[in-house]
């Protein structure tokens, strides 16, 4: 193009734009128009959301799929959730957030302020799970064309789960526009399941070929009812070569399942291993080492779980709401110096006086815990109090296979190590882990060489008592916190540490999670309560055998 | 001599002022006993029971107590150890002499207390729903029988409005309430045409916290390709662990709804309910009800307990009907003997708080509407469904075959709480 006069160039630029502005005024004039007829109906379908009977609201919510308007989205959503609510004045519809006394209401077609209400003016729309189901299904659909990729993926999940009749035509065009890979293998497996039922028997083997590469259990029984035989004897699927293919898919897809149904139980059994663990850790030291018996155990991991609640009440009414999930890191210490406190405490009063006397001082470390679950309930009350599981520890991380593990028992098993690993190299390596390996090996000799056992027993129980706290703010995420917290967790403690053998961390360790595993293997055979008496019997047995545990502490002979 | 003089008139006199005070204190007031757990797994739900009986009884009071006589509770601790209930209650009706008992809640504490206020001619008032196959001529049932909110939720769940459900799962706590509930359900499951491997039935010990198996046994099963549903029957502080488990493992009320028969608003005000909307509970009260009668009650209970935070129950309701019948039964009998006001117990009517009638019938048991609602973010229940009237409580299942045949009635010609046939013929 050759270059033209400057005045010109300017001139045909300006009759250009010009016209392009008169076209798009044009356009903006009669989207209006176009935009009030939809308007209409959108608005009657909205105020249809109002209706008394479910029947109205689930009719109401299928048209809205129908529209296909996107600003229906929020409205569905604000339903779904418990945030649509009919102003009784007008009996229109409206979205209210709570503020205090009032409710900040917004239009849900256009996201514009509707002003405000007390909760006397407006009469909440109630959804039941039918109709959650079916608004799932239909957020999905209208979501599946948005820019927004999470959304995209949260929107192919949802049309897979609740598909409705048109739902194979619109998971075909999302495919052929998709650009990302992972959401695009979600979108042919969907696909896949639905043309499971199609009438060409090509495109069903072709279906049967993309689902046998998965291992979910869901798709597994979608194509066994493929083989299973109609009322009249004739098979479902009628194609007997597609029958052979289903028949082959659902073995292999069930030899991998059963691969992670172990993987599964595995997993529980370590998690669980590692809750006995945290709470016997302690006790393994204050047993070990001062063959105390010591039946306020359990009361020091409740002190430790009541210390959480405490620290998170000071963090809900001090700390801004983003750093409250942290209260855990900062429970951690104070669970520790709590517990220990009342560890030197019991030590000095009471057991001091009681040294070798071991039915004494188990009758009276009995007192004590007796002692301390009524003082707990006689400050906080009877009734459990609720510790909330911070962001960070909420939810699942799913593994395949049908197999999830939640993140909260993820971060036990990790905390677990994490102790048992510092108290491994406290005891190595530092001088007071020197002199308690002493006064367990032979009270006498160490007395002579200069150690003050005394001294080294009270630190030493208050070194168990406050391993059990910490252990207490772990378990407060996923038990009760009531003043009888102790008591469900004593007899397991015991167990561990008679079985792994007294005095030595290995055997805990060992014990804790053969135990914990044995008992998970157990579970879906016998039942959660046969399991336990099982496990019961089992180290009975065991320890009728080997009396001194799995790892017999030689040291101990010494004493005799 | 004369100091031994002295000392036995000194315990003459303390021995014959306490045997008056005594006395005088017994013709004084009227007295009520309280059983229920304040300390233990079972707190969590009775505590609140032993309050509304404390404000019950200030009402009571308020209006000139009762024969003239000012009421006093006893109260008294069995801390969730079921042999301790049978201790306590004896020691209620013989050394405290009370008039009438109202507590417990688990079934097996009940069946624990039984043969004492069978063998002391006692009266209790047992306000939680529980699983029938008993009617004692000493017991007044104020909460459901199976039929009045465990079948009824089981309908629901199987019509088209509850979600079609075709495969089930009976979760409950191991022992008798839950054993013959279940029991029931699969009789009747069967009877509706449901095949055995459709239904899978799991019990856990008391206080159980370690839900990850039975959760991923629960998603597993739901996998089959038909709806499922859980029907808990699960009791006590266990329930919160198991929804935290659930909602951490991503179970969404509208693909497997659980139901439950044990967790009302006073369970849920100690969980995080947001991950738990959508799931079920049965009862015969929700104290979301908007009804008149309701609102003045929770008034007058949050007045009483001096904190606007505390909830009103179904077993709360079930004592508040109880006491009100009872009440009435001793004003019209003109006394408090436990056989006189049993007789006066026949027929007594009292308001439901959600509107209507409840009328306590001669099986000792009462008719009471049911509603299955379903839990919101702020811990109350949302009705999603109730019967039109009121259903009469029934003891004997008609879905076990041998209980279909025993009929419970205390009054002429029956007066039999199992019999088949009545004990008086009239030929």
């Amino acid at each position: 193009m050759s270059v033209t006069n400057n005045a010109d160039a300017s001139r045909m630029r300006t009759v250009f734009f010009s016209i392009l502005f008169v076209l798009l005024s044009l356009l903006a004039f009669s989207f209006p128009a176009h935009a009030q007829q939809n308007d209409a109906a959108l608005n009657a379908a909205l105020s249809d959301l109002n209706a008394r009977s479910f029947k109205a609201k689930t009719a109401a919510v299928q048209a809205l799929g129908v529209y296909g308007d996107a600003r229906a989205v929020a409205a569905l959503e604000a339903l779904s959730e418990g945030r649509l609510y009919g102003r009784k004045s007008d009996k229109s519809v409206v979205i209210a957030e709570r503020d205090g006394k009032i409710y900040r209401l917004t239009d849900p077609a256009t996201g514009v302020s509707a002003g405000e209400a007390t909760s006397r003016e407006l009469k909440k729309i109630i959804a039941n799970n039918k109709l959650r189901g079916l608004i799932r299904g239909v957020l999905g659909q209208l979501a599946l064309s948005s820019s927004d990729s999470e959304l995209r993926r949260a929107a192919v999940e949802n049309v897979i789960s609740s598909p409705t009749g048109g739902s194979l035509a619109l998971l075909k065009s999302a495919r052929d526009r998709e650009t990302e890979d992972d959401i695009r293998a979600r979108l042919e497996t969907g696909i896949a399941t639905l043309e499971l039922g199609s009438d060409d028997p090509a495109l069903r083997r072709a279906a049967v070929d993309r689902l046998a590469d998965g291992n979910d259990p869901e798709i597994k029984s979608l194509l066994e009812r493929r083989l299973l035989k109609n009322a009249d004897g004739s098979f479902v699927e009628s194609d007997a070569q597609v029958r052979a293919e289903v028949q082959e898919a659902v073995s292999r897809i069930n030899d991998r399942l059963a691969l992670f149904g172990l993987a599964e139980d595995l997993i529980f059994g370590i998690s669980l291993g590692s809750v006995l663990l945290l709470a016997a850790i302690g006790l393994a030291v204050t047993f070990g080492v001062m063959g105390v018996i010591n039946m306020a155990h359990g009361e020091m991991i409740m002190l430790g779980a009541y210390t959480t609640f405490v620290v998170q009440e000071v963090f809900r009414v001090t700390m801004p709401a983003e750093a409250f999930g942290f209260y855990l890191l900062a429970a951690i210490p104070a669970a520790f110096l709590v517990a220990a406190t009342f560890g030197i405490l019991i030590e000095r009063g009471c057991i001091r006086f009681l040294y070798g006397r071991p039915l004494e001082t188990l009758l009276a470390t009995w007192g004590v815990s007796l002692i301390l679950q009524q003082m707990v309930r006689s400050l906080f009350g009877a009734n459990n109090r609720e510790v909330a599981n911070p962001d960070w520890i909420s939810g699942a991380i799913s593994i395949g296979g049908g197999v999830s593990v939640t993140v909260s028992r993820v971060y036990i098993v990790i905390f677990c190590l994490v102790v048992v690993a510092a108290l491994a190299a406290f005891i190595r390596y530092s001088r007071f882990g020197l002199q308690m390996r002493a006064v367990t090996q032979n009270r006498g000799m160490a007395s002579a060489m200069g150690i003050r056992t005394g001294q080294v027993d009270a630190l030493t129980f208050a070194l168990g008592s406050g391993i059990a706290g910490v252990a207490g703010v772990a378990l407060s995420q996923i038990s009760n916190v009531s003043p009888n917290l102790g008591q469900n967790f004593i007899v397991d403690s015991f167990m561990v540490v008679v079985f792994g053998g007294v005095g030595s961390l290995w055997g805990t360790i060992v014990g804790a999670f053969g135990l914990g595993i044995v008992n998970k293997f157990l579970e879906p055979v016998s039942g959660a309560i046969l399991g336990k008496v099982v496990v019961l019997v089992i180290i009975i047995l065991f320890i009728q055998k080997r009396p001194r545990g799995l790892f017999a502490f030689k040291g101990r002979a010494a004493e005799g | 001599m004369k100091s031994a003089i002295k000392t036995v008139a000194a315990v003459g006199a303390l021995a014959g002022s306490l045997a008056f005070s005594g006395m005088a204190h017994a013709a004084d007031t009227i007295k009520v006993g309280v059983l229920h757990s304040l300390s233990g797994t079972m707190a969590i739900s009775e505590t609140a029971l032993k309050d509304v009986m404390l404000f019950l009884i200030d009402e009571q009071n308020k209006k000139g107590g009762l024969l003239g006589k000012k009421i006093e509770p006893v109260v008294v601790d069995p801390a969730s150890d079921w042999p301790l209930f049978a201790e306590k209650a004896r020691e209620l009706i013989e050394k405290e002499k009370v008039d009438v008992v109202f507590g417990n809640w688990t079934s097996v504490s009940r069946k624990s207390v039984l043969p004492v206020f069978e063998e002391l001619n006692g009266m209790l008032f047992y306000p939680v729903q529980y699983e029938g196959e008993e009617s004692s001529r000493n017991i007044f049932y104020t909460g459901a029988a199976p039929n009045q909110q465990a079948i009824p939720a089981v309908e629901y769940l199987m019509s088209e409005e509850g979600g079609s459900v075709e495969r089930w799962v009976l979760a409950g706590t191991d022992y008798v309430y839950p054993r013959t509930t279940n029991k029931i359900l699969e009789s009747f499951l069967k009877a509706k045409g449901v095949p055995a491997e459709d239904i899978m039935i799991n019990y856990t010990p008391f206080g159980h916290s370690d839900w990850q198996t039975i959760v991923s046994d629960i998603k597993s099963f739901a996998s089959a390709g038909k709806k499922t549903a859980v029907v808990s029957t699960v009791n006590g502080d266990a329930n919160v662990p198991f929804y935290k488990e659930l909602g951490n493992q991503g179970i969404k009320a509208e693909d497997i709804p659980v139901v439950a028969f044990s967790v009302g608003e006073e369970e849920l005000a100690g969980i995080d309910t947001g991950p738990l909307v959508g799931h079920l509970g049965a009862w015969n009260y929700f104290m979301s009800v908007d009804s008149p009668e309701n609102e003045a009650m929770i008034k007058k209970w949050h007045a009483f307990i001096g904190d606007d935070k505390r909830v009103f129950n179904d077993p709360m309701e079930a004592h508040y009907i109880g006491f009100t019948m009872w009440a009435q039964a001793v004003e019209q009998a003109g006394t408090t003997n436990i056989d006189a006001v049993r007789q006066a117990m026949y027929g007594q009517t009292a308001p439901n708080l959600t509107g209507g009638i409840a009328e306590m019938n001669t099986n000792h048991h009462l008719s009471k509407p049911v509603l299955i609602g379903e839990i919101q973010d702020d811990g109350q229940f949302a009705t999603v469904w109730e019967t039109d009237g009121v259903v009469v409580g029934d003891a004997w299942s008609d879905f076990l075959p041998e209980s279909a045949k025993l009929t419970a009635d205390w009054t002429y010609p029956w007066v039999c709480g199992n019999c088949e046939k009545p004990k008086h013929l009239t030929n």
